[in-house]
């Protein structure tokens, strides 16, 4: 059985962690480093870094971020937020990144996916799909931090994605991103039963029932969290305990 | 004391601030580099690998440091192979056609078959932590460079991609995927080789570049 990977996404802006609401309304965390160290330490799985201004002003904070990190956090480390070329995933790579999420450059032209999947590997592109409901069944993909409508239907992109290459799918449902509300079920439901990539159910999670019941019955491979772990309403551990408990398979981590 | 000095060899493809500074953080002295000397006058030599191992051999060969390699194994120097680099030290590779490996160790890369599973899908590539268990026969990982570390314990694994060594006696760990057993760490004397990436593996990753230094 495949464990089921643990992830804390880490949303970035300028040098600050923030959360916002509906990825809107940002408020600043604190050092975006500090909270890394303290989640690798906890055994999270992997680290998503997401800059999630730089589409917006066309730039990308994240090298130095990422850079400082690799110093002490040893597990994969995603990265995402304005990569517009291979040059800009090449840089990150060098900084330490294993992975690079694309979002609003590959909706603008969806042969980046294939340029970085064909230099780099598959398993080295992550496509990022901000995900908002229409109507029951239908949701259509955002992309500026779900400020822009792009009039992709979510299934469809994400199809399409993993035809050009892309290696996992990082969902975020922007309906239930920073609301502690749960995971949008129907939507990681219908993602990970179209495609056989790995799929990160991204957005909602108030409490570790909360990725019990996605796990259950949405079947990603992965759970990205933050809001839980920024405010230290739990800790990695208690999260993983928790699905241990419900009988989800994850890695037997001690911390560190 | 002195610090453990190790030398990563630098061949243009993937991630080395990693490895670097997952070493440095386990008390190693490292240069990253291409330089033959200073690879061959390095007591402990690392050769990462990221891709796909036609391009990495033909990146080895164009900087002449297969002969490299070949020449560290031959002195006793402990040379660590990760994940591609672990799949080079063996004879051959399957992946897009036949292509020689470095031939350290006997035996084969092929592709993971998922045919041989469960009804269950298999998704390759194969990404994500799996629990090292001890290779069949195999009691104990004392005197390994696996030494700090207890089966079933994980480790992070990214490959489509599988090492076969032809024997069985150089198997140290394997792990299961689905219903395949991938060979984890193999090691043959001073040369030893990993699929999973230590430099991700959080902890028990650290141990096991810690067991590399003091070989």
């Amino acid at each position: 059985m495949r464990n089921v990977r643990l992830i804390a996404r880490l949303d970035v802006k300028g040098p600050n962690l923030i959360k916002g609401i509906h990825l809107e309304g940002l408020r600043v965390i604190g050092s975006p480093n500090e909270h890394a160290l303290r989640y690798y330490q906890q055994g999270a799985d992997e680290l998503i870094y997401m800059d999630c201004v730089a589409s917006l002003y066309g730039r990308n904070s994240l090298r130095e971020i990422v850079q400082s990190a690799a110093q002490d956090v040893f597990v994969p480390v995603t990265v995402g937020g304005g990569v517009r070329c291979v040059e800009d995933v090449t840089e990150l790579l060098r900084c330490g990144a294993d992975k690079v999420a694309v979002n609003t450059a590959a909706v603008a032209r969806p042969q980046l996916i294939s340029d970085i999947a064909r230099r780099f590997g598959s398993q080295c592109v992550v496509l990022s799909i901000e995900a908002k409901q229409l109507s029951p069944g239908r949701w259509e993909a955002y992309t500026d931090n779900g400020r822009q409508r792009t009039g992709l239907d979510v299934i469809e992109w994400v199809r399409r994605g993993v035809e050009l290459g892309a290696g996992e799918i990082l969902l975020t449902s922007v309906d239930r991103e920073g609301t502690r509300r749960g995971f949008d079920i129907p939507l990681v439901r219908a993602v990970t039963a179209e495609v056989s990539v790995p799929v990160i159910a991204s957005g909602g999670m108030g409490k570790a029932e909360d990725l019990v019941e996605v796990v259950r019955q949405g079947e990603p491979d992965a759970v990205a969290m933050a809001d839980i772990l920024h405010y230290q309403r739990s800790t990695m551990q208690e999260v993983r305990r928790a699905a241990q408990a419900a009988g989800i398979a994850v890695r037997a981590c001690e911390p560190a | 004391m002195s610090l453990p000095e190790v030398a990563v060899i630098d061949y243009g493809v993937g991630n080395l601030l990693s490895v670097r500074r997952a070493l440095e953080h386990c008390g190693a002295r490292v240069t990253v580099t291409a330089e033959h000397r200073a690879i061959l006058s390095a007591p402990r030599v690392v050769l990462p690998g990221v891709g796909a191992f036609a391009d990495g051999m033909a990146e080895l060969r164009r900087r002449g440091l297969d002969q490299v390699a070949r020449e560290v194994a031959s002195r006793g120097v402990s040379l660590l192979g990760i994940c591609l680099g672990m799949q080079m030290l063996l004879g051959e590779s399957e992946e897009f056609g036949l292509t020689q490996g470095l031939g350290l160790i006997p035996g084969r890369v092929v592709a993971m078959n998922c045919a041989a599973c469960d009804g269950r899908r298999l998704k390759i590539p194969h990404i994500g932590w799996s629990a090292l268990i001890l290779a069949k026969g195999r009691r104990r990982w004392a005197g390994s460079f696996l030494q700090q570390v207890r089966p079933a314990e994980a480790v992070y694994f990214v490959h489509s991609f599988t090492a076969q060594p032809s024997d069985p006696g150089h198997r140290i760990a394997d792990c299961l995927y689905g219903d395949l057993t991938i060979s984890a760490a193999v090691a043959r004397e001073n040369v030893v080789g990993c699929q999973f990436h230590p430099e991700k593996s959080g902890e028990v990753g650290l141990k096991v570049l810690r067991g590399f230094l003091r070989q």
